[in-house]
C-alpha cells in the first residue's frame, strides 16, 4: 500500500472535477486528481448542445429569467437560493471559458452564438430565448478539453486510471480516499485536507440510458456507505430523445433548431402536451408525452418509438406556420449538427436530412446525489450541517439547483459554475484547516472485500445481476411509476443483492486490469444507488417533475416541498444482508426568491 | 447471424499467457447493427470475464476503445458487425506496449501531447467589457476540423513513421497543435512550430495518408499536418487556410 498527502484531492476528471482542481490549484492548493478514466474519456465530453448563459448576444437576456426557468423546469423542488447563483455565475463561467480558449461558435459579431433550448425563456415564459452557447453539436468535448488542457498548463497532478473505492472518515472530517491502481491492481491511499467528490451519475442503473459504461456512481455509493445522506433520489431525467433501443442522446438542441416530434400518424403532438412552446417544453414533459403516445398507439408501426424530424421541409413549414421568418438548409443541418448526424448514419444507417430519426426516452441524468450547499461543501442533514473536508460537485452532488428536472445545457452550468466554486472553497479552507490523521488501517475494510469478490465461486455472472437491475428499474421505476411496481423493483434489487454477496462468479483473479473485477464492483455500487432511488420513489406519494406517479398524478406542495435524504442503517460500509435505509423528510425546499417575487412562487408549470 | 471473433490476447499474470496469442470466440444471435463493443461485450459478460479491453462512453465520443479491427484502426463502438461480415479479428493497436489482451500502455503517447503546448495561450490583457474575446466566425472556421480530436490515438498507432520511431510526436501531437495554431486569439503559435520544426515534429511524417482515413471523427489529419508543415517554413499560419464561405444567421 503506497501513501501520497495533498492539500486536496479530486475524484473524477471530468468538467467539474477539472474546475474545481483549476481553481484549488489557483489559488495555491497543492491538488492531486485522481481519475478512473483518462481524464477525456470523461462523460462531460458528450454533452453536445450547449451550456446555458444569459449573455444576450442575440435578443435581450437576463439572469433571473434564466433562473425562473430553472426553478419552473425544476417543478419548485429546485432550492431558489441556488438556481440564482447558477444562472448569475453561469455569464461569468462561460466567458472565463471563452477566455481559456474554448471554441465557441461565433455570431456575425465575433461573440458567442447561441441557440433555443427546451425550457429557456425569455420574460419569466413568454417565448423561448437563445441562451444555450455552443460549439457545433460538440460542446461538452470542448469544455473537457479546455479544461483539461488548461490543468496542464497550470501542472495539476493527474493520477490516471485509479480507480477510488472507499472514503476514509477521521475524526468527524474527510480525511481523503483508497483507490485502486488499475494497471497493478495495488492500494493507493490518499491523504488530504480536503476531497472533492465530482464522479457523475449512475444512468446504468436503468436499461436504456444515454450515459457511458462507466457511469455507475461510485462516488455517491462509497460516501453513502460511510454514512453520507443521498438526497433527492427519486428524480431522475429520462432525456425524451434517446436513439431507437440505443439510448444515444439525440441533442434538444436538434428541437432548438426547429426540428419536431411526430407520431405514426405526423401528427406534431407536443401541441397538445406544450401549446406554448411544444416541442421545447422541459424534459420530463417531452418524456411524459412520448410516454403517453406510444400507450395511446400512436408509437411509429404501434411500437414504443416516434419520430424527430429534423428534415429542413418539416423545419421550415413549421416555422412558416409559426410566422418566423427564418429558414434552414440541409447545408446548416449538416453544420449544426455534424455528430449527430454522423450518430444516426452510422447506427442506424438513417440520414436525418432526409428522413425522420427514430427515438425514445432514454435515462440520462441524476437530479439527486450528495448534499452540498452552494460552495459544494457536503451537508450531512436538514440543517445545512457541514461534513468538514468533503465536497462534491457535478453530476454526483445534489446542490439542489435542478430540483425535480434539469433543464438542457444547465448541466454544464452546473459543472462549471460550482465546480469552480468548490475549488475556490476548497484553497481557502486548505490554508487554515489542520491535516487531521488517517483512521487506523485505513484499506483493511475495503481489502478484505475485494478479497470477498475476488475469491467468488457461486453461480451469479455479475452481467446477469446487473441485465435484472437494469430491467427492473426501467419498468418500475422509469418515466412513470406506480407502487406495487416500485416495490417489486426494490424486492428484485434486494434478491440481487443476496446474490451479489453470496452467489458471485468471477473469472479473473488477477491484479492488473481486472477489469472483471472493478465492473463486479462497479454492480455493487449500483445495487445500492437503485435501492436508494426506488425506496426514495416509493416514500414520495406525489408527482413532481421527473418522478412521476400514477397512484398519485397530482403534485402536493402542501406536504412535498421537502428534499428526501436517505441514510443508511450500516455500522460498516460492506456489511453483509439487507440494506436497511432511513429517510427524512424535514429538508425544506429553499423559497427565498418567492419571499419577495411572487413570481417564484410555485405555482401550476404550464408550458 | 453467427460470428466468429478472433482476438490477440495477453495475460502478463499467467504463465503461459504472458506472451501474445490468438484465441477464438463464438457469438451466435448477432445482429448486423450490433456494435463490436456490444460483442466484445457478451464474451467478455458470457463466455470469458477475463477478456480486457477500455470502453466507456460506446458512441465515438470519448475515445477509450481505439483497436485494430480486421486490419484497420478503428473505435470498437463505432464499427458495425455488417461492415465487417461473420469473421472478425481484434487486436490492440500498434506501436504502444501491449500491458493485457486489447490493452495499451497511452502514456507515451499522452507524453507526446504534452509535448506540443496543447493549451491556449493568450496574455494580452482581457476585453475591458468583461466579455468574451471577439473571433469573426470565418476565423472560428479555419481551425473547426482539428477540435474534434478525442485523443483517441487511432491515427497515431496507424502510422508507419510511429510504428518506426516512438519519438516521433505523432499525428494525434500535430492535431492538437494544428488546433492552436490556427487559433487567431492565440498567441504561442511560434513556439508550437518551433517544437514541431524539432527531427521529432512535423517532419517524420512522410504523407503516408494513414491517418486520415484511421480517424473516427473524420479530421483531414494528413492535410492539418501538411498545413503545419507550410507554417513552419512559411514562419507564419497566416493565409494557409482557405476560409470557406460561412453563412451568418440573423
Amino acid at each position: 500500500m503506497q501513501t501520497h498527502q495533498f492539500d486536496a484531492i479530486i475524484v473524477g476528471a471530468g468538467g467539474a472535477g477539472l474546475m474545481a482542481a483549476l481553481y484549488a490549484s489557483k489559488g495555491g492548493a497543492n491538488v492531486a486528481v485522481v481519475s478512473k478514466l483518462y481524464p477525456t474519456r470523461s462523460h462531460t465530453g458528450t454533452a453536445q448542445g450547449g451550456i446555458g448563459a444569459a449573455l444576450g448576444n442575440h435578443e435581450p437576456d437576463n439572469p433571473l429569467w434564466h433562473a425562473y426557468d430553472t426553478v419552473k423546469g425544476g417543478d419548485y423542488l429546485a432550492d431558489q437560493n441556488a438556481a440564482k447563483v447558477l444562472a448569475e455565475n453561469a455569464i461569468d463561467a462561460v466567458i472565463e471559458l471563452e477566455h481559456m480558449g474554448l471554441p465557441f461558435d461565433r455570431t456575425p459579431e465575433g461573440r458567442i452564438s447561441q441557440r433555443r433550448f427546451g425550457g429557456h425563456t425569455s420574460n419569466f415564459g413568454e417565448k423561448p430565448v437563445r441562451r444555450a452557447c455552443h460549439a457545433a453539436d460538440r460542446t461538452g468535448h470542448m469544455i473537457l478539453q479546455t479544461l483539461y488542457q488548461q490543468c496542464i498548463k497550470n501542472e495539476v497532478q493527474f493520477f490516471d486510471e485509479y480507480h477510488v473505492v472507499d472514503v476514509l472518515m477521521n475524526q468527524g472530517a474527510c480525511v481523503g480516499v483508497v483507490a485502486v491502481q488499475l494497471g497493478t491492481g495495488e492500494l493507493h491511499v490518499f491523504h488530504g485536507k480536503a476531497t472533492l467528490f465530482a464522479t457523475g451519475g449512475w444512468g446504468k442503473v436503468w436499461r436504456v440510458t444515454s450515459n457511458a459504461h462507466s457511469l455507475t456512481g461510485d462516488g455517491a455509493a462509497i460516501t453513502f456507505r460511510r454514512g453520507v445522506p443521498l438526497e433527492d433520489m427519486e428524480f431522475f431525467q429520462f432525456h425524451p430523445t434517446g436513439i431507437y433501443k440505443m439510448g444515444i442522446l439525440i441533442t434538444e438542441g436538434v428541437r432548438g433548431e426547429g426540428g419536431v416530434l411526430i407520431n405514426r400518424h405526423g401528427e406534431r403532438f407536443m401541441e397538445k402536451y406544450a401549446p406554448r412552446i411544444k416541442d421545447l417544453a422541459s424534459r420530463d414533459v417531452v418524456s411524459r408525452a412520448i410516454y403517453l403516445e406510444v400507450r395511446d398507439g400512436n408509437g411509429i408501426q404501434g411500437k414504443d418509438y416516434v419520430y424527430l424530424d429534423v428534415r429542413p421541409e418539416t423545419v421550415n413549414r413549421y416555422l412558416a406556420e409559426a410566422g418566423e421568418t427564418r429558414r434552414v438548409t440541409g447545408e446548416e443541418i449538416e453544420k449544426k449538427l455534424p455528430d449527430i448526424l454522423d450518430f444516426c448514419r452510422v447506427y442506424l444507417g438513417v440520414d436525418p436530412v432526409k428522413e425522420p430519426m427514430p427515438i425514445q426516452p432514454t435515462a440520462h441524468y441524476a437530479m439527486g446525489g450528495i448534499p452540498t450547499n452552494v460552495d459544494a461543501e457536503v451537508v450531512i442533514d436538514e440543517n445545512w450541517t457541514v461534513l468538514p473536508g468533503m465536497y462534491a460537485a457535478g453530476e454526483c452532488a445534489c446542490v439542489s439547483c435542478h430540483g425535480a428536472n434539469r433543464l438542457g445545457t444547465n448541466s454544464l452550468v452546473d459543472l462549471v459554475v460550482f465546480g469552480r466554486r468548490g475549488g475556490m472553497k476548497i484553497a481557502e479552507y486548505v490554508k487554515q484547516a489542520d491535516l487531521i490523521p488517517l483512521p487506523a488501517n485505513p484499506t483493511a475494510e475495503i481489502e478484505a472485500e475485494f478479497k470477498r469478490i475476488r475469491g467468488s465461486k457461486g453461480k451469479s455472472k455479475p452481467g446477469e445481476l446487473r441485465g435484472i437491475m437494469q430491467k427492473v428499474m426501467m419498468d418500475g421505476v422509469g418515466v412513470f411509476r406506480e407502487g406495487p411496481n416500485i416495490q417489486k423493483a426494490i424486492d428484485t434489487i434486494c434478491e440481487l443483492r443476496e446474490r451479489y454477496q453470496n452467489d458471485l462468479s468471477l473469472d479473473d483473479q488477477g491484479y492488473k486490469f481486472n477489469t472483471d473485477l472493478m465492473e463486479t464492483w462497479e454492480l455493487g455500487c449500483l445495487l445500492d444507488l437503485a435501492q436508494v432511488t426506488a425506496k426514495s420513489a416509493l416514500a414520495r406519494t406525489e408527482s413532481r417533475g421527473a418522478h412521476s406517479r400514477e397512484d398519485f398524478p397530482q403534485r402536493d406542495d402542501v406536504n412535498w416541498l421537502v428534499h428526501s435524504l436517505a441514510f443508511p442503517k450500516m455500522t460498516s460500509p460492506y456489511q453483509q444482508g439487507t440494506l436497511e435505509i432511513d429517510l427524512n423528510l424535514n429538508k425544506k425546499v429553499d423559497l427565498s426568491l418567492a419571499e419577495t417575487d411572487p413570481r417564484f412562487a410555485p405555482k401550476e408549470r404550464v408550458y | 447471424m453467427d460470428v466468429t471473433f478472433r482476438i490477440r490476447r495477453l495475460n502478463p499474470e499467467i504463465p503461459g499467457k504472458d506472451k501474445p496469442y490468438w484465441q477464438e470466440f463464438k457469438l451466435s444471435d448477432v445482429e448486423p447493427t450490433d456494435r463490436v463493443l456490444e460483442m466484445l461485450h457478451r464474451i467478455k459478460w458470457e463466455q470469458d470475464g477475463t477478456l480486457a479491453f477500455r470502453r466507456s462512453c460506446a458512441h465515438g465520443v470519448c475515445g477509450s476503445d481505439a483497436m485494430r479491427i480486421n486490419g484497420v484502426n478503428r473505435l470498437a463502438c463505432k464499427v458495425l458487425v455488417k461492415d465487417l461480415g461473420a469473421k472478425i479479428q481484434v487486436e490492440p493497436i500498434l506501436g504502444l506496449p501491449v500491458l493485457k489482451d486489447l490493452i495499451v500502455d497511452m502514456e507515451p503517447f499522452f507524453a507526446h501531447y504534452r509535448q506540443v503546448m496543447p493549451f491556449f495561450v493568450n496574455d494580452t490583457p482581457l476585453p475591458a467589457d468583461g466579455r468574451e474575446r471577439l473571433q469573426s466566425a470565418e476565423d472560428r472556421e479555419l481551425f473547426d476540423d482539428t477540435t474534434k480530436c478525442i485523443l483517441c490515438a487511432c491515427c497515431t498507432t496507424a502510422c508507419p513513421s510511429f510504428w518506426a520511431n516512438g519519438s516521433y510526436v505523432g499525428p494525434a501531437a500535430i492535431v492538437q497543435a494544428h488546433r492552436f495554431i490556427f487559433d487567431s486569439r492565440d498567441q504561442a503559435a511560434a513556439d508550437r512550430l518551433d517544437i514541431l520544426a524539432e527531427p521529432n515534429g512535423v517532419w517524420r511524417c512522410r504523407t503516408i495518408f494513414n491517418c486520415t482515413p484511421a480517424c473516427p471523427r473524420e479530421i483531414e489529419i494528413t492535410k492539418a499536418i501538411g498545413e503545419v508543415k507550410l507554417a513552419i517554413m512559411r514562419g507564419s499560419p497566416e493565409g494557409i487556410i482557405q476560409v470557406r464561405e460561412v453563412k451568418h444567421e440573423g
